[in-house]
């Protein structure tokens, strides 16, 4: 793994959200500790699964990472050059390389707006076409996820959800970026739709060597899709390896409760499984606790877990836990 | 044995601007004694809305029962009195919602609307029912339920709201339990948790459980024996292990198929079902499934198939045999 090319170098990635108090003089109460220390690398051509319950920062990663959010602290290092550090035009010239598909396909189309004026947006935006080269890039762009060329006069809400999704990978592909960020793109979706969306990234992926940060909460989707899973508790990474190595032998307590805790569609291979249930609740990230993160809800916790912060540790080749016990 | 529930020729219909939406087309089904059945299907197919006829909770206008019945123990649901229903709801057969956080009331305490159903039903004092509420939440495992009662829902996690939900619809200890898509809103660990806790409240208290859900994962593990509804209709029905290991309906094989399943090693492309779901605003005369259907054969566009018993405790509604692509 270490000679391969990184295209995305996360480094330290640190994102709190300040929770003030008072009307007129606003002053700072606290903070929600949404991204803690977070430092991982996705590779060219490779799609990185991350997963994680709601509310542990996964989505927000992937915000910090398009600087979308701006990090409290840390690096994000996009060909080897800091976003962090970017500003003004240099950081928009960066931003045509890195596109995002968001988890509503309801709510992240702009219902004024024609289909071809949403998708041909970014190409004006950043002055690649216009006028008549613009629209058809949009109707290639169209028959590229799967929509009669046609359509590009009609509004969003003419179309079903699995189409606005469709619509949204055609925006997101406008600017032929390298890295897109799925962000849920599948979660608001009925199931037979969402195995055409799925089989849609996998297809642009190949054609376009696209590379994915893929986030979700569906484990059996993240594992079908990734190459490399990494897992997200409460801010920080539990886990992360390659997919086949995560799925056979998952090392944290936290991973492999939720593995365990997957349904799988197989009344024989369900009847057979043994679900660790975890105790309890996610605590809040406005005071998350101290030393490991997960260390309230596992079943392993020792007294060492509360004293210190377990490290992201390299335990065999290419497999990082952050586990005092493993 | 008998059976405790029994649904025939239900027939729900809203009415809209575009005409009579056909939610539901001819459902019939029964539930025994203490037995878990799994309704599965995706969103607008029906399933919600069957269960919400049987139990009157269909908002009309705009929708209706139009046919059908619903027995239970040797009465028809559709043809009591309000004031006779009202005795059944929540206190024979009751319901979990999806949204724990819409279902609650937000300015009423937790203790107060957990133990209303004793008031209502078994006409209990105030104190007594809170006392027993208190019992129920600590059965569904609330930490200090009983400081808890004066608690609202907001001051509870979605996991636990879900747990006081499961406590207010078992407190008068239902016969039927009807739970729609319980655990959609929750984590999946929360998700397990709430699973575990409904299979342990079902062997202590001996309820039969109908289980709606999308999620044929979950059923999987739950159910005795599943429904797969579509477009109104219930288009096949079996044991779960005859279901998940041999399903004959080319919509539920597609949608077993369309599903990544986390325990297979080899990367497989997922089978997709093309084209969307149907809204039906007349009865069909063609297999609702037949514009998306791999198998659809010439039969399938002249005649809408019924349900047919092709084995041991197996009907599907199919004019094709799939293994072979040609009609049965």
């Amino acid at each position: 793994m270490a000679n391969q090319d990184a295209l995305l170098r996360v480094e330290r990635l640190v994102k709190y959200f300040p929770i003030s108090r008072g009307l007129i003089f606003q002053k700072q109460v606290g903070a929600v500790h949404a991204v803690d220390d977070v430092s991982f690398d996705i590779y060219r051509g490779e799609t990185l699964g991350l997963v994680g319950e709601s509310g542990c920062g996964k989505s927000t990663t992937g915000r910090t990472i398009l600087q979308l959010y701006r990090p409290t602290s840390g690096h994000v290092y996009y060909d080897g050059q800091d976003l962090v550090a970017m500003k003004g035009e240099k950081m928009r010239a960066m931003r045509k390389r890195m596109q995002m598909i968001f988890q509503d396909p309801y709510a992240s189309l702009n219902p004024r707006m024609t289909v071809g004026e949403i998708i041909g947006e970014p190409l004006v935006i950043h002055n690649v076409a216009r006028g008549k080269q613009m629209q058809d890039r949009v109707q290639d762009l169209l028959k590229l996820v799967g929509l009669n060329p046609a359509f590009s006069n009609r509004y969003p809400h003419e179309f079903s959800g699995g189409q606005r999704q469709r619509i949204g990978v055609a925006r997101a592909l406008a600017l032929q970026p390298d890295l897109i960020i799925c962000d849920e793109p599948i979660s608001a979706l009925d199931v037979s739709i969402q195995a055409q969306v799925v089989n849609l990234l996998e297809d642009l992926q190949r054609d376009f060597n696209l590379t994915y940060l893929f986030i979700a909460h569906d484990l059996s989707m993240v594992k079908h899709i990734s190459d490399r899973v990494a897992v997200m508790y409460l801010g920080i990474i539990a886990e992360i390896t390659s997919r086949d190595e995560l799925y056979a032998h998952p090392l944290h307590p936290y991973t492999q409760a939720l593995l365990s805790a997957v349904p799988i569609p197989d009344p024989l291979a369900e009847e057979k499984r043994q679900r660790i249930i975890l105790q309890g609740d996610v605590p809040s990230p406005v005071n998350p606790p101290s030393g490991c993160r997960f260390r309230t809800r596992c079943p392993l916790a020792t007294t060492i877990c509360a004293e210190a912060r377990p490290e992201l540790r390299e335990v065999s080749p290419g497999h990082f836990v952050a586990c005092h016990l493993v | 044995m008998a059976d405790l529930f029994n649904v025939q020729g239900l027939e729900t219909r809203f009415r809209t601007r575009e005409g009579y939406v056909h939610a539901v087309n001819g459902v019939s089904f029964h539930l025994k004694e203490g037995e878990t059945v799994g309704i599965v299907g995706e969103s607008g197919c029906g399933k919600s809305v069957t269960v919400m006829s049987t139990l009157r909770l269909i908002p009309t206008p705009p929708g209706k029962v139009t046919a059908g019945q619903a027995i239970y123990q040797g009465k028809d649901l559709l043809k009591m009195s309000d004031e006779e229903i009202r005795h059944v709801r929540g206190s024979q057969i009751s319901m979990v919602f999806q949204d724990p956080m819409t279902s609650f009331n937000p300015v009423l305490t937790i203790g107060r609307q957990v133990a209303e159903p004793l008031e209502i039903h078994n006409g209990m004092s105030r104190a007594q029912a809170l006392e027993r509420a208190a019992e129920m939440l600590k059965m569904v495992g609330i930490p200090n339920a009983k400081d808890r009662l004066n608690d609202y829902p907001h001051q509870f996690s979605g996991g636990m709201r879900q747990r006081v939900m499961i406590a207010m619809a078992l407190i008068c200890t239902p016969q039927v339990l009807i739970a729609d898509e319980p655990t959609t809103a929750l984590d999946v660990t929360i998700q397990a948790q709430i699973i575990e806790l409904i299979k342990r409240l079902r062997d202590e208290l001996g309820m039969a459980i109908i289980w709606i859900t999308h999620d044929l994962g979950i059923v999987a593990g739950l159910a005795k024996r599943v429904m797969v509804m579509y477009g109104g209709y219930i288009i096949e029905e079996a044991l779960v292990k005859e279901l998940y290991g041999h399903p004959q309906h080319p919509y539920t094989i597609g949608l077993l198929g369309s599903l990544p399943r986390m325990d297979e090693d080899a990367h497989r492309r997922l089978t997709s079902i093309d084209g969307l779901p149907p809204v039906l605003l007349e009865n069909p005369n063609y297999c609702p499934f037949a514009p998306r259907c791999k198998f659809a054969l010439d039969h399938c566009w002249n005649e809408n198939p019924q349900l047919r018993t092709i084995g041991p405790d197996h009907t599907v509604a199919c004019w094709v045999d799939p293994t072979t692509g040609k009609e049965r």
